[in-house]
Parts: C-alpha cells; sequence; structure tokens
C-alpha cells in the first residue's frame, strides 16, 4: 500500500508533505517508514495505541451531557513535526509575549502607566469580567503573575505562524502532550530515535521548580498541592497527572481550611500548612469570601491568606485579565510598550466589536468571519460564519449590538493541515499548536506542545470539547 | 537537573528536599473504601461460587437454592421489587450487573473505580491500569452472557482479578500509611464476608434440620470451605470435616488468610503503624480500642462457646462488632472537619 500516494494537501499548507506531494524535510523519515509498513499496518498501530489509551485511562469529561461523562482522548498516531527554525521563532517569540503580559497585569493592578499613557484603553479593561479589583495594589511573590501559560498558535496558508489566543487563567492540555509522547514512543520507536526528537517529560520538573520558587526562602521543606475542582471536572485527568509526577499533593476545597491566616490541609493526624498551591480552580470559584459566595469549590478566606504573604498561588488570581479576547488585540502594542521590541510572533488582525468602524466592518462581513466573546473558551461562545447558517449569524448579530464590548472578530485563517488516519485511509486535517509556557526563576517553553486537530472533515474547530483530538508534536 | 541557588541555599544536605507527608483525611477515606469494594465484589463472586458448588453436588436436589444468596445479602425487598422470582439467571443478574443495586460486583466496581481515579496520584499506574481495565471488562456487553453461559469459570475470574489487584497493591505500592488504610478496609470487609459466607451454610440449612450430619450436610460444608479457598489448609489442619471443624477454621484459625480472627488481627496491626503504636501498649484512639478488644475476643473465645450461644447469633454480633469498627475509624480519621473547626488540632 503506497500510503502517501493519493495524498493530497490540496490548497492548504501541509506540516509534513508539500504540494508535489514529496515530505518536507524533517518529516522524510517518517514518511519512509510509513510507507514502507505492510498493509493495514498503520491502522493496527493506531487501534494498538488508542487500546493503550482506553487501558491507561487517559480520559477527559465532557460538559452538557450526563455528568461527568468520560471520554478517551482521541488521538491520531501520526506525528505533527515543527521544524529547529520554526521552534526557534515560537520559544523567543513565546518568551516575549509571556514577559510582556506579565508586566502589563502587574502595572494595572498597580502603577497603571500603560492605561495613563494610553497605549490600552481603560475602560476596556474596567469593564472586563476578568479584570478583579481584589487585586488592585497587590503584587504576587517574585513579582510573577502569569506562571503557566498556554497560548494557542495556528499556521495560515501563507505558512506563516500568529497567535490566535493566550490561555493565562488554567491552561489545560500539557498532560497530554506528555501521554501522547509515550504512547508514540512505543508506536514509532524507530523513526522516533532517528530523528532526535526534542524530549518533553522535562515538564513536571520544570513546574515544580517553579513552585517551589515561589515558597519564602525560610521555608525548608515547604508543602505544595495542586488544586482541583474534582473528578467532574474536565481537566481532572490532568490534575491528577501532574500531582503525581510532581510528587506533590492532590487537594480539593473540601480538604482545605484557613485557620489562623494561614491555609491547612485536613490529614489523618490534624492539621498540615500549605505553601503553594497550584490551582486549577478559576478565580470565581476559589473563595466564596471574595469571589461566588455560592461557590462549593473554593475555600474560605484562601485569598486573605494570599494576600497576606501565607500563601503563593499559581497562577495568580487576576492573570484573566490579559486572555480577555479583545485584550488580545491591544498585546503587540503591550509587548511594544514593555520591551520597545516588536512582536516576534505576530497575532491574528483582529476586529474590536465595541469600536464602531470595525462594527460596521463585522456585521457587514459575518459570512467571512470567526467572531468570539471576549471570555469563553473551550470553543464555545464563537461563530464560524463561514460554516455557520444564516440563521446563526443573524442571532450573533443581535448578541454583538447587544453587547459590543465583549465581542471580537477574526478572518478565517485557513489552518494548517496534518495528514491523519480516517479510518483505513489518510486525509489532511487541520490543527493548531499550544505550546506550555512557565514562568518561575526564568522563562521555560516546553518543546513542542499539544497538536490538536479537527477530526471532522473541513472542521476549523480543534477543542477536545466539540470533538477535536491530538497528535503527538515532535521539535527536531 | 541542575540545582537552582534557591535549592541550594534552604538544603544543608545538597540536592533533595524531603516532604515529610500527612496524608488527606479525604484520600485515607477513598483508598480504605476502594479495597472495601474490591473485596466486597470478590466476596460476592464467591457467595455465587458457593451456590454453584453446591448445585453441582447436589443435582438431584429440588428446591430454592438462589433465595439465600439474596437473603445473606440482606437486601430481599430490593430483589423482590425488581425481580419476579429467585431463579439462577435472576439472582445471578442481579448480584452481579444491577447497577442499580449498591452491592452489585459492577456497582462496586464502579465505585472502586472512580475512588481509583480521585486517588491516582496516590496509588501506582500497575492498581489503577489493573482496576480500570476490571472494570472496563466486566461493564462490556458480552459479560452477562459469560456469566449465564459459564458462570463457573466468570467468578473465578473476578476472584482471581481481585487477587491480582491485591497482589499489585502489595508489590508496586509503598508501604506506607495509604496503604495500610487500604489494608485495613480490605481485611475488615474480609471478615465480615467470612462470616457470611458461613451464614449461606446456615440459611441453606435452616429449613432442613434434618440433614445434619448426613452425607450430604458434608457436602455442603466442604462447598463452604472450598468458596472460601480453604479446602486444602483446612485439610491439613483437620481431616474430617464436620461443621465444628469448619466454623473453627473459618472464624478462628491463626494462620488462614481467610479466617475472622486473621483478618482482624492484621487488619490491628495496621491500625497501630498509622498511629505509631506499639502493639501491646495501650489503645491511642477508639478505633485502636475497639478493634483491640476484637481481636482480644477473637483470640480467648472458642468454638463450643459459639457453638453454645448459637453461631448464627455469634456471627451477626461479629457483624455488627465489625460495622462499629467501621465507622470509629471513619470518625477517628476521616472527618476531621469539625475538630478543625472547633481548634483542636495536632500539629
Amino acid at each position: 500500500m503506497k500510503t502517501f500516494s493519493t495524498y493530497d494537501p490540496e490548497d492548504f499548507y501541509d506540516e509534513l508533505i508539500v504540494a508535489d506531494g514529496s515530505p518536507r524535510p524533517g518529516a522524510r523519515l517518517l514518511v519512509d517508514m510509513i510507507e514502507s509498513l505492510p498493509a493495514g499496518d498503520l491502522a493496527l498501530r493506531q487501534k494498538a495505541a488508542e487500546a493503550l489509551l482506553l487501558k491507561m485511562g487517559i480520559t477527559f469529561n465532557v460538559y452538557g451531557r450526563e455528568e461527568g461523562t468520560e471520554k478517551i482522548w482521541p488521538f491520531d498516531i501520526i506525528p505533527r513535526i515543527v521544524s529547529a527554525d520554526d521552534w526557534q521563532q515560537i520559544e523567543s517569540g513565546l518568551k516575549q509575549r509571556i514577559f510582556a503580559l506579565n508586566e502589563f497585569i502587574q502595572d494595572i493592578y498597580n502603577a497603571k502607566k500603560i492605561l495613563k499613557d494610553k497605549v490600552v484603553p481603560e475602560d476596556l479593561i474596567m469593564t472586563s469580567r476578568t479584570y478583579r479589583p481584589a487585586c488592585e495594589g497587590f503584587t504576587p511573590p517574585k513579582g510573577i503573575w502569569c506562571h503557566v501559560t498556554g497560548t494557542d498558535l495556528v499556521r495560515d496558508s501563507d505558512g506563516l505562524i500568529y497567535v490566535l489566543e493566550d490561555n493565562l487563567r488554567c491552561p489545560s492540555g500539557v498532560s497530554y502532550v506528555l501521554e501522547n509522547r509515550e504512547v508514540l514512543k512505543r508506536t514509532f520507536h524507530q523513526v522516533f530515535e532517528a530523528s532526535r526528537v526534542r524530549p518533553v517529560d522535562g515538564y513536571p520538573s520544570k513546574l515544580l521548580e517553579m513552585l517551589e520558587y515561589l515558597v519564602p526562602e525560610h521555608i525548608v521543606s515547604p508543602t505544595i498541592g495542586v488544586l482541583t475542582p474534582g473528578i467532574y471536572n474536565s481537566a481532572y485527568f490532568e490534575h491528577s497527572f501532574l500531582s503525581q509526577q510532581m510528587g506533590v499533593e492532590l487537594v480539593e476545597g473540601q480538604d482545605l481550611v484557613v485557620d489562623n491566616g494561614c491555609v491547612h490541609m485536613l490529614t489523618t493526624k490534624g492539621l498540615k500548612r500549605v505553601d503553594v498551591l497550584y490551582r486549577r480552580i478559576d478565580d470565581d470559584f476559589i473563595d466564596p469570601e471574595v469571589f461566588r459566595p455560592d461557590s462549593l469549590l473554593g475555600v474560605k478566606g484562601l485569598i486573605g491568606a494570599y494576600k497576606n504573604g501565607r500563601l503563593a498561588l499559581a497562577n495568580a488570581p487576576g492573570t484573566g485579565i490579559a486572555d480577555d479576547k479583545v485584550i488580545y488585540a491591544y498585546v503587540p502594542a503591550i509587548i511594544k510598550y514593555y520591551t520597545g521590541e516588536d512582536a516576534i510572533l505576530p497575532n491574528v488582525p483582529t476586529y474590536i466589536c465595541r469600536d464602531d468602524d470595525d462594527r460596521a466592518y463585522v456585521l457587514e462581513h459575518l459570512d467571512q468571519l470567526v467572531v468570539k466573546a471576549a471570555n469563553e473558551s473551550g470553543g464555545y461562545g464563537m461563530l464560524v460564519g463561514p460554516h455557520a447558517t444564516a440563521e446563526e449569524r443573524a442571532d450573533f448579530a443581535e448578541k454583538i449590538k447587544a453587547e459590543p464590548r465583549n465581542y471580537m472578530a477574526q478572518p478565517t485563517i485557513s489552518l494548517s493541515r496534518v495528514p491523519t488516519i480516517v479510518g483505513d485511509r489518510i486525509e489532511g486535517r487541520h490543527v493548531d499548536l499550544r505550546p506550555y509556557v512557565i514562568f518561575g526563576e526564568e522563562i521555560y517553553v516546553q518543546p513542542g506542545g499539544l497538536t490538536r486537530v479537527a477530526l471532522p472533515k473541513g472542521s476549523l474547530v480543534v477543542n477536545s470539547s466539540q470533538g477535536g483530538g491530538s497528535k503527538d508534536t515532535w521539535v527536531l | 537537573m541542575p540545582a537552582t541557588p534557591y535549592r541550594l541555599k534552604d538544603c544543608a544536605y545538597g540536592n533533595c528536599k524531603i516532604r515529610r507527608k500527612k496524608m488527606l483525611s479525604r484520600v485515607a477515606n477513598t483508598i480504605y473504601w476502594m479495597c472495601r469494594y474490591i473485596e466486597r465484589a470478590e466476596n460476592v463472586a464467591r457467595f455465587i461460587s458457593v451456590n454453584l458448588n453446591l448445585l453441582l453436588d447436589m443435582p438431584m436436589e429440588k428446591g430454592n437454592h438462589w433465595e439465600p444468596l439474596v437473603m445473606i445479602t440482606g437486601d430481599q425487598k430490593v430483589f423482590e421489587k425488581n425481580y419476579p422470582d429467585y431463579d439462577k439467571k435472576q439472582v445471578i443478574r442481579f448480584l452481579t450487573f444491577d447497577r442499580e443495586y449498591p452491592n452489585a460486583i459492577i456497582t462496586c466496581l464502579a465505585a472502586a473505580r472512580e475512588n481509583a481515579r480521585s486517588i491516582r496520584e496516590i496509588i501506582s499506574s500497575d492498581m489503577w491500569e489493573h482496576l480500570n481495565n476490571f472494570y472496563l471488562e466486566l461493564s462490556d456487553n458480552c459479560s452477562p452472557d459469560f456469566a449465564l453461559s459459564d458462570p463457573h469459570r466468570f467468578f473465578k475470574i473476578i476472584q482471581m482479578r481481585s487477587h491480582l489487584f491485591t497482589g499489585l497493591m502489595d508489590c508496586t505500592m509503598s508501604h506506607g500509611e495509604a496503604w495500610n488504610f487500604a489494608r485495613i478496609g480490605m481485611m475488615l470487609e474480609r471478615a465480615d464476608k467470612t462470616s457470611r459466607i458461613l451464614d449461606v451454610k446456615y440459611f441453606m440449612l435452616l429449613p432442613q434440620a434434618d440433614l445434619v450430619n448426613t452425607p450430604l450436610d458434608n457436602i455442603q460444608w466442604s462447598a463452604v470451605l472450598k468458596s472460601a479457598s480453604a479446602l486444602e489448609m483446612f485439610r491439613k489442619r483437620y481431616h474430617r470435616i464436620t461443621p465444628r471443624n469448619v466454623a473453627d477454621f473459618l472464624i478462628f484459625d491463626e494462620g488462614f488468610p481467610r479466617s475472622m480472627r486473621h483478618c482482624v488481627a492484621k487488619a490491628n496491626v495496621c491500625l497501630n503503624r498509622i498511629d505509631g503504636s506499639a502493639p501491646t501498649g495501650p489503645p491511642q484512639n477508639a478505633a485502636e480500642k475497639q478493634l483491640g478488644r476484637l481481636e482480644a475476643d477473637l483470640t480467648y473465645t472458642d468454638i463450643d462457646e459459639v457453638i453454645d450461644q448459637g453461631m448464627h447469633e455469634y456471627l451477626d454480633g461479629m457483624q455488627t462488632r465489625l460495622n462499629r469498627v467501621d465507622t470509629t475509624i471513619g470518625t477517628t480519621f476521616f472527618n476531621i472537619k469539625l475538630a478543625a473547626n472547633t481548634g483542636v488540632q495536632e500539629q
């Protein structure tokens, strides 16, 4: 079976195959290896990988159906390959971006220089749902706000890599990067060794080092925990995985109490003080005294202990202001403001609906644009114009008119594709890339990140909650 | 990994930081119950095996042999609400596959797996993968057909899977506090279920008192032993199968791993380890006190006293006491929130 002979990249940028059907330089070993497999072998390997994922219980939960419905992580064994040159640009671009965003968050909760200099409109910040007045005047330990970021990158048909959005609250998916790699090592080990793929498994150590860096220096043996909403959360697997890999506690809100101004865990032998929490609960739910009073997931008094320096939190509450999808449009200006440099990774062109001209354009061109709500994630609250019905577009137009501040729009990007197993053949499917960045003593970018793939033919939505899957990402 | 300056400053002994662990109450509770559920699933499989063995050994017998199985669970009402007759197919379906019934094998395994999922960072991956597979295979659509067409093999497999889990726990998980809580859960559940396996015979025999000491009676007692995987070990200690010997062995034998005395003693050892108590020292909390007293009673009671008292009554009393130990372990270790709120705490 000539596996790639019938493969057609069409008019899209393909990450593995160039237009004439031959492999890109870094992909040759892999493509040759797949070509040399006996008929049906690739499908068998795919099945074996899926069986492995099922056995290992690598799952995520989907909301909106029966509570806590567990789904096996959809995974395609053909990896996506990123060349060393591309990676160099991505890595330096992300370091620059995250550094600037951290400066930005510190600034807007404190001196507000960037607002006074009118680089970012003040009302935009003050009307953001993710702005936290509770953080005003506060500087977190070591001045770091966004300890862990997952920034979504896409490649357009012009071959250029763009930043699609920033995720600074509780970005998830990194555990799948590590597990995908485990599965691929077993599936394609020969190619894997010969290709000198950069390892990804340093992530838990880097994360732990960062968390330890946040502890005041006099504490010798800190207690560190991952704070999870519990097993019904969509990313529960990841919370459990990371705490296991770091060898730290996995705690729920019900395991913690604030006593004497400090946060403690309830153990079989009484209370035990906690020094750092990698929290995976959103701001809204983390402390019913400060944020949503109806939250059962959080811990009463947690924010008080945090603000008094008795506890470090990663990510800091309030970071969400920088991943408001409208503020995203200002990030190139933010980078310029704090670093004096131009952004290494460009933004996708963005129309801001609160701006009259932009809004008029958006309403007129809904059939060509992707519209996103400022604070939704996971593929919810968005309109993919070209794929929507006239009725859906009309509904969305009303929403935009009613609440222009809350929407932005971008041209539909024809996301690059990667060959993907579909039944017994290989077809191109659209992908994005989410690298993970840890901001501790220095900024670390995990080589690769999560390649998410839109499994339905022609689909551009890669979120796992919307039927997306994933691939291993090989940085050469 | 290079040590950061921060780490060097902090750690007098080089590049390692020792984390002194204390165990979350929720985690202790979860692992304790995870093991209880698995042991419970195994024992339901054992009950069914007792019955299958008995039926094989008395093919000519008429009468209702499946009702006692539901009787010993104490859940006749639940059964009768949903099932018309006590026949083999319905009882097996009820005890094995009925997700509405909390003590069905599949419900126990689903709960054990859910518990394991919420403490995956505590148990070993081997334990998790095995339990995950165990559950997935049992929930396969083909399982009910398999269970009915080849029940001996099916229920044997369930018992073996449970043993494999216990073996993995012993060999791949550190024998620390979590492991000790797991063992206590398993041992208390096993002691309770051994008493109930003995009771199966009691329920079978009750309507047929005239059969005592007949060949059929002996066949039934040996079936009971087989179901506790105890026949060979029993033979090494006693040569003749009599009700007295069987009961003595399953309640009081010091060395046999499913005897009640053995299970209670092992649970007690684990409890002492958790508290750091000396085995012969004074009890440090209500749980130690109750479990220690139970062990002492099992050491100083003999089978003649049990027979005088009435075996069923004795076993019933033991089950009540085991339940009480379970409750007390809960209040001592798992529900400390109240204590924390009232300011009672240890450091």
